[in-house]
């Protein structure tokens, strides 16, 4: 019975709904940036003592399909949203976001890396402010390189990381000759194929919305990834996304991994075995003028129709701000800081010394163009995704053919008929065609 | 020399019985314990049974990341608030369906039983557009209803089989006794069925703990339950599996502990009229 | 007189939860089906209009339906197997005398309260995971190959999950039908000499049949709607291989946001669903004497 009063207390807690000054609900991933951002909520709530913050933090799918819920039947959970370069076109286009006019004096939205901004902006007005930005490059073991008696340029071309993928792969001694994305999803293997396909002058989608993937060019995107990643890469490789491909490279299971930016702080951070002995080049290309490197910035948006625009767009120019970039680099050091967004971070000397992959991060990102992604011309923007709704679904199908074709459970011709298939039958079914 | 045999039979039962109760909690084991690693011992190869190096510190990262106590609380408000109204309604229609069988009883109930089948997924949206109409998001009114809702056919059901087993003969000899019908559902049907009243609520508890589609999308912040805090941990960037483990450890803790010390009458309820 | 006043109460102690259920069932049902013959797509609230059954074609002809039915009844059997043929073992187990039987027993309950979501991350990541699972290093200890359980045997992996939650719920059940066999019975059937074999197959599981009715009947309605299981491990994948007809209406309604086609989806499961409740009621339900 001792039990009774702590439950009715719970009930109380739980039922009392609390109507204090102004709260807002902030929705975003579980990222270690993100997380960083939510334990330095102090240096925010002293600096405005009016605005509470009320934190939901959930991996990036749960995340994803909550938020949309919410916003699509104007549910009004949320009061800022973190969301991809994939959902800021879409929803703008919706009017479901409210254009960020009023982030200060000292905001200086100049200084965003234009490639970031572009993607995030409609009609030249800001709808989402970039909390951090990432492309994709090689990251490559410069002692095992040296060992397989070659040399990684700064630019690869796709022949030279097959070369040098059989020439470093050891299965006696557990090395991975390259480890890539094989987990279906169409932020997963999707991301990187997207991306791979362009430099090998393939497109989802001709001008007319046909899908292409009966076109020779993905048939030899596919195949190569599928061949290389027969010869040389990890056991089970079609479920390793990000992570498990990260946990390879850190253990020195790898010889070379075409990842996100955002990693190259991770192979040679505290965790990493190899910490000392990791270098970096450019996504790989196949001379036909576009890099198999993609473009994302995870970035904070407010929902239309929310009450708390005001208090909204404070927050989000703090989280986005050169101060807070100052702020992280001073409790947890420069190479902490969130990457990817600001011109003035990759010009700061403190952070150079800090990140010696920012160089070649900055690079990357500046040569993705999200509206001009493809060889032939398409008629969507988006690098490693196409910006339209259908994308989400289709994207989840055909990186689930994909993956069955690197597991060995479908040929390369069966995997690229049925997504041409489903492709095809989705952009009827959406009225495209 | 029966003897000697009875005994030798009970250690190769009583090893074989172990063996399989550890493989069978082996998963749950090896959460625990990877929740006492450091990241870099979660994922070592090969893997060590204890912790080399017995460490706190992941319960004080998810303690200092998100708001346990607030979870915690959520998740028992729901699943005991959505039980108590199950019972509420459960309650008379068992006992009615139980006493004055009528030649329908049995199809009402398996038609109970299969408004269960219904995929949740396919029906979010419509019940969200409902939720947002009526102010019942991020509510736990709102949850309580719904996880009512998701169970009720299982606790009708599973009262209906327990009040079935009450000899009629003790109710009319209350009726000759000249006790009403409100009488004699106080007086003597409650204290025969409180045994199973309280094994269908452990029942439901644990069910209604456990849900993790409606609780998951129909809050945000303020009625988040635990299944929204193991969210959180689940697939982040990096390998975190000694931090995914403690927020499990968190997570299941409560309502394994509970299950284990009511063991006993979870069990005996726990029968479907499968026991004669 | 008194009957039929019972009987009128009995009618209003059973109306509350059976009005409630109807509205439960009725006010999704009939919003689901009006969906289901629209355009509607949260994606594009401007397009919207009567479709007939365009939606019901679009599911009804997708590559992966065939296969999902296919699968979601291959899970269900596959479960169903494992955990009336391992629950019965478990119970012939747990009923011998035995040395510290009561923890015995909380070992072997323990999955079954165990959220679906932690057990399928547990499972996926730190028992079948390829690089650092345990089952991984059991091969790499007897020098077989790794198996990569979620890609070469993902539906099979998903059983094995949903297995061992619903394992110990089936063997409990089991175990106290079992003990409630007459002792005098086993005793009397010991006596006649009946070897092992014979006293299992003619009074040990005639006694259960009730007891795995019940089993029966009870998983089949969770094991028909198995979701986070497949959501956190596979994804319905590779291909289409651990797609369920739950996660093809997942795809629809939450990575397309198609209302209509999810609705049309749910309507599809929904009737499915209810032939194989007639199913199961006219085939097992026999056992069950209400």
């Amino acid at each position: 019975m001792k039990l009774f009063p702590v439950i009715a207390g719970a009930f109380l807690v739980a039922l009392a709904s609390s109507a204090s000054a102004e709260t807002l609900t902030i929705a975003t991933v579980n990222n270690g940036d993100m997380i960083l951002m939510q334990k330095l909520t102090d240096d925010f709530t002293t600096a405005n003592p009016d605005i509470q913050l009320q934190w939901v933090t959930m991996e990036e799918n749960v995340l994803r399909q909550k938020v949309t819920t919410d916003i699509a039947t104007k549910g009004g959970q949320y009061d800022v949203l973190t969301i991809g370069t994939y959902e800021v076109p879409i929803w703008t286009k919706q009017g479901w976001l409210v254009p960020l006019d009023n982030l200060g004096a000292d905001y200086d939205v100049d200084d965003l890396l234009p490639a970031i901004r572009g993607g995030l902006s409609m009609d030249g007005k800001l709808y989402a402010a970039p909390f951090y930005g990432e492309s994709s490059m090689v990251m490559y073991r410069k002692d095992l390189m040296e060992k397989a008696g070659l040399t990684m340029p700064d630019a690869p071309t796709w022949d030279f990381i097959r070369q040098a993928a059989d020439a470093m792969t050891d299965r006696a001694a557990g090395i991975n000759g390259v480890c890539l994305r094989g987990k279906a999803g169409w932020g997963e293997n999707m991301a990187f194929l997207t991306a791979m396909s362009n430099s090998f002058g393939a497109r989802w989608f001709d001008e007319t919305w046909t899908p292409q993937f009966d076109q020779p060019e993905w048939k030899d995107t596919l195949s190569f990834y599928v061949d290389m990643m027969k010869a040389d890469g990890p056991e089970g490789s079609s479920s390793n996304g990000f992570n498990e491909n990260l946990a390879l490279f850190q253990q020195g299971k790898c010889g070379m991994w075409i990842d996100a930016t955002v990693a190259a702080s991770f192979v040679t951070g505290k965790d990493s075995t190899v910490a000392d002995k990791v270098g970096f080049a450019l996504a790989p290309d196949k001379g036909l003028g576009k890099r198999g490197n993609w473009l994302w910035a995870w970035s904070l948006a407010v929902p239309a129709g929310s009450q708390k625009v005001e208090a909204a767009e404070k927050f989000i120019a703090w989280a986005t701000s050169k101060h807070y970039a100052e702020l992280v680099a001073s409790k947890e050091g420069w190479a902490n800081v969130p990457p990817g967004t600001r011109t003035s971070l990759y010009a700061n000397p403190n952070y150079q010394a800090a990140a010696p992959f920012a160089k070649m991060t900055l690079d990357s990102i500046n040569s993705a163009d999200p509206t001009h992604p493809t060889v032939k011309p398409v008629p969507y923007v988006g690098v490693q995704f196409v910006a339209i709704p259908e994308f989400a679904g289709i994207g989840m199908t055909v990186g689930q053919l994909f993956s069955a074709a690197l597991a060995g459970q479908s040929s390369v011709d069966d995997a690229l008929k049925q997504a041409q298939d489903v492709t095809m039958r989705e952009m009827q079914k959406a009225g495209y065609l | 020399m029966a003897r000697a045999a009875t005994t030798q039979r009970k250690i190769v039962v009583t090893t074989a019985a172990w063996i399989v109760g550890l493989l069978i909690f082996f998963p749950i084991l090896w959460t625990i314990l990877t929740s006492f690693k450091t990241e870099g011992d979660a994922i070592a190869f090969p893997p060590s049974l204890f912790p080399p190096h017995w460490t706190l510190e992941n319960y004080f990262e998810v303690q200092s990341r998100s708001d346990y106590f607030r979870h915690f609380v959520n998740s028992v408000v729901i699943s005991i608030g959505s039980t108590v109204l199950a019972l509420l309604i459960a309650v008379p229609a068992a006992w009615a369906m139980a006493f004055s069988p009528t030649p329908k009883t049995r199809d009402i109930m398996m038609w109970m039983l299969s408004t269960k089948m219904m995929p949740a997924v396919g029906v979010l949206v419509p019940i969200y557009l409902i939720f947002r109409t009526l102010g019942l998001l991020d509510n736990v009114w709102g949850l309580m209803v719904i996880l009512m809702l998701m169970n009720l056919p299982i606790v009708v059901w599973m009262l209906y089989t327990y009040f079935k087993e009450i000899p009629v003969d003790i109710l009319e000899a209350a009726r000759m006794d000249g006790a009403t019908l409100g009488k004699e559902l106080v007086y003597v049907l409650v204290p025969m069925a409180v045994p199973g009243i309280a094994s269908t609520m452990l029942l439901n508890v644990i069910l209604a703990w456990n849900e993790a589609f409606w609780t998951l999308n129909l809050t945000a912040a303020r009625a988040a339950p635990l299944t929204a805090f193991i969210a959180s941990y689940s697939s982040p960037e990096g390998l975190f599996w000694a931090k995914l483990s403690a927020a499990s450890t968190l997570a299941i803790a409560p309502i394994l502990v509970l299950g284990w010390i009511s063991q006993k009458q979870l069990v005996r309820g726990l029968t479907f009229g499968a026991v004669k | 007189m008194a009957t039929r006043q019972t009987k009128a109460l009995a009618r209003a102690m059973m109306a509350p939860s059976i009005i409630v259920l109807f509205v439960w069932m009725i006010v999704p049902l009939v919003l689901t089906l009006w969906f289901s013959f629209q355009r509607y797509n949260l994606n594009y609230p401007e397009r919207s209009g009567f479709v007939w059954f365009r939606n019901y074609y679009f599911f009804l002809t997708d590559p992966a339906f065939l296969q999902a039915i296919g699968n979601t009844l291959i899970l269900v059997v596959g479960v169903l197997v494992i955990t009336v043929v391992g629950g019965i073992l478990l119970a012939l187990l747990l009923d011998q005398p035995i040395w510290g039987q009561g923890i015995v027993r909380l070992l072997v309950i323990a999955p079954f309260f165990v959220m679906p979501t932690v057990s399928a991350l547990v499972w996926k990541n730190m028992m079948m995971h390829p690089q650092y699972g345990i089952f991984a290093w059991i091969s790499k200890t007897l020098g077989l190959p790794t198996v990569a359980w979620l890609t070469d045997y993902p539906l099979a992996s998903v059983i094995i999950i949903t297995a061992w939650e619903w394992l110990p719920f089936a063997a409990l059940i089991l175990l106290t039908a079992l003990q409630s066999l007459d002792e005098d019975q086993k005793e009397a059937s010991e006596m006649d000499g009946a070897n092992f074999v014979n006293r299992f197959i003619y009074i040990i599981l005639p006694h259960l049949a009730r007891a795995i009715t019940v089993v029966i009947l009870i998983e089949t309605i969770f094991l028909l709607s198995v979701f986070a299981e497949i959501y956190v491990t596979t994804q319905g994948g590779p291909g289409y291989s651990s797609t369920n007809l739950p996660f093809l209406v997942y795809v629809q309604a939450l990575l397309n946001y198609d209302v209509g086609g999810a609705s049309a989806g749910g309507m599809v499961a929904v009737v499915l669903a209810n032939i194989v409740a007639i199913f199961l009621i006219r085939i097992v339900g026999r056992n069950l004497d209400a």
